[in-house]
């Protein structure tokens, strides 16, 4: 009997034990040192951490003027950034699971930017934005290729999401996909024979019996355009003028910027906490939505 | 009741409106491979044209000055590695976690599920500080290890939802046939896991091949630079020299892209399984 509880626990550490261990060194101490660090004033490079108290989230919430203007053009972002990624991501996959010829060659074309990295990405369209829109501009006259693209703070946000949702829209397609070809054709066709015209069909029967991967496609955009880092970085630097910093950026700068590794830590930590409050509710809400086909 | 002949010209509306949304998308693309074999006078009078002289050498000069070469096989020695190890503990923990439905382990994999949603700049701070006092800074082990803890929760996620699936009589005959538990996970389980373990590894490899951040942290000597650092140094440096930048940017997506089309099947089926809800 003995020996089986041994050989059990023995399982247990050779099963977990390693995966435990990693996850603990990389994630755990870290986010638990880091929550210690933000009541600190600690700036990364001496031994000499002194207990500050609230004071640097008293300070970021009062006076710290980068990070309410970060905190606004993330949030700006996730909104605009989230619904035009769902949008145009459903609308595509609805398009390709109707009959068309080369079905499989436009799923691969519109997902592709997904699998580049956002860092070269960002700098593909730095490219694309300087000379590609002056040249198209000159050619066509049009005024939205004569912007100053990336060099003012609408330019700039502007020019983000633009990058953004050229990247992230073929995944979310997918997704989209994978859950249209589930919803049943009779059902749809069920519809159409009681008198429903195309638009009521999407809203009221597709709509519906997809929720699941709604529910999935906004928890994805919603991390991703809250998190955004590296376009941000490889687009506008934040830039002009700390216009278009995101919450990511701010946090980085203020840490490896400023060397203020306290202060960067109290923001990484609001961070963790809206991150959490934003995702949770909206897999809340939409989970409620959510019908049995 | 809609008409034939309606019926089909929406459809062809519909198809041309596709292809010139696909060409849209394509539009970067022509833009950059244009130009990476242009002179750079002949980018700045016009970026939308065809080159009047192909200028390969812009290609070798970028391959030796972003040293593509070594970025290419850290980048591949990086990814390759964190990707066996995370696929196997994370397949091994998943696998124990289902089967031994302790308390413990409902907590254990509970943490995992949560740990999902930490930002990765919520711990970036102190982790170079762990990994400083491990003394494995500047260096690949140091860079794999972070990759471990970070990747670990959510292939552990999706390798759990697998599992459960997996019945339960074929590993009882196994054992009553002698096997041990490490050998019906070796040579049953394991095996069974392969749809998953596909999934896995493609998002895993995506995530990990393109990071910048976590890379940019961790290494600091040249020689080590993955793909996405050699670039960045580069565009930093030649960042007005387009002549340069573009053919720098070329190599860099091209293994990735090479990469996709030629596995496109798993990894858009990867996705797809990879987004189940959660």
């Amino acid at each position: 009997m003995n020996s089986k509880r041994t050989a059990a626990l023995m399982q247990q550490l050779v099963y977990i034990g390693p995966a435990l261990l990693f996850f603990g060194i990389t994630i755990i101490i870290p986010f638990v040192m880091g929550m210690y660090y933000s009541f600190t004033n600690w700036n990364g490079v001496s031994g000499n951490v002194e207990w500050v108290g609230l004071d640097n989230f008293v300070k970021i919430f009062t006076s710290d003027r980068a990070f309410a203007d970060s905190f606004w053009f993330t949030t700006k972002f996730t909104i605009v950034g989230v619904i035009l990624t769902n949008l145009v991501g459903f609308f595509l996959a609805y398009f390709l699971t109707k009959k068309i010829r080369g079905r499989n060659f436009l799923r691969t074309i519109f997902f592709m930017p997904n699998v580049i990295g956002g860092l070269l990405l960002g700098f593909i369209w730095q490219f694309i934005f300087i000379k590609g829109f002056a040249t198209l501009g000159d050619v066509t006259g049009l005024a939205f290729f004569q912007l100053p693209w990336l060099g003012d703070e609408v330019t700039g946000f502007w020019g983000i999401i633009l990058v953004f949702v050229w990247q992230s829209s073929g995944y979310l397609m997918i997704i989209y996909i994978a859950s249209i070809t589930n919803v049943s054709k009779e059902v749809l066709e069920a519809a159409e024979i009681d008198g429903a015209n195309r638009f009521q069909v999407l809203k009221n029967i597709m709509v519906p019996l997809i929720m699941p991967a709604v529910t999935v496609c906004l928890f994805l955009a919603i991390s991703w355009s809250f998190k955004m880092f590296d376009l941000n970085l490889s687009l506008t630097k934040g830039g002009p003028y700390g216009s278009t910093e995101s919450l990511a950026m701010n946090v980085y700068n203020e840490a490896f910027l400023n060397n203020r590794y306290g202060l960067g830590t109290a923001k990484s930590l609001i961070f963790f906490i809206v991150v959490a409050v934003i995702t949770l509710i909206q897999v809340r809400l939409t989970k409620n939505k959510e019908v049995e086909a | 009741m809609k008409t034939k002949s309606s019926q089909s010209a929406s459809a062809l509306i519909l198809q041309v409106v596709m292809f010139i949304i696909a060409i849209i998308f394509l539009a970067p693309f022509y833009f950059l491979l244009v130009n990476s074999v242009k002179s750079l006078g002949d980018i700045m009078v016009n970026a939308a044209n065809w080159p009047s002289m192909f200028h390969w050498d812009n290609y070798s000069k970028a391959w030796e000055l972003t040293r593509f070469p070594e970025a290419f096989t850290n980048s591949l020695v990086i990814t390759v590695i964190s990707n066996l190890i995370i696929a196997l503990l994370s397949a091994m923990a998943a696998y124990r976690m289902v089967r031994a439905n302790t308390v413990f382990n409902r907590i254990v994999f509970m943490i995992f599920v949560s740990a999902m949603v930490i930002p990765f700049q919520s711990i970036m701070i102190p982790l170079l500080q762990v990994v400083g006092w491990l003394n494995v800074n500047n260096s690949m082990v140091g860079l794999i290890l972070s990759y471990l803890g970070l990747g670990i929760p959510l292939s552990i996620f999706l390798f759990h939802g697998f599992v459960k699936s997996i019945p339960l009589e074929i590993e009882e005959a196994a054992t009553v046939d002698g096997a041990s538990s490490y050998g019906v996970f070796a040579r049953i389980i394991l095996p069974m896991l392969k749809p998953m373990l596909v999934t896995v590894i493609i998002l895993n490899s995506l995530w990990i091949w393109n990071d910048y951040l976590l890379p940019s942290l961790i290494l600091q000597s040249p020689e080590l630079r993955t793909i996405p650092l050699a670039t960045f140094a580069f565009f930093g440096q030649y960042s007005k020299q387009w002549d340069m930048a573009l053919p720098a940017l070329v190599l860099g997506i091209t293994p990735i892209i090479i990469f996709f089309l030629s596995l496109q099947k798993y990894i858009v089926e990867g996705v797809a399984a990879g987004s189940v809800k959660g």
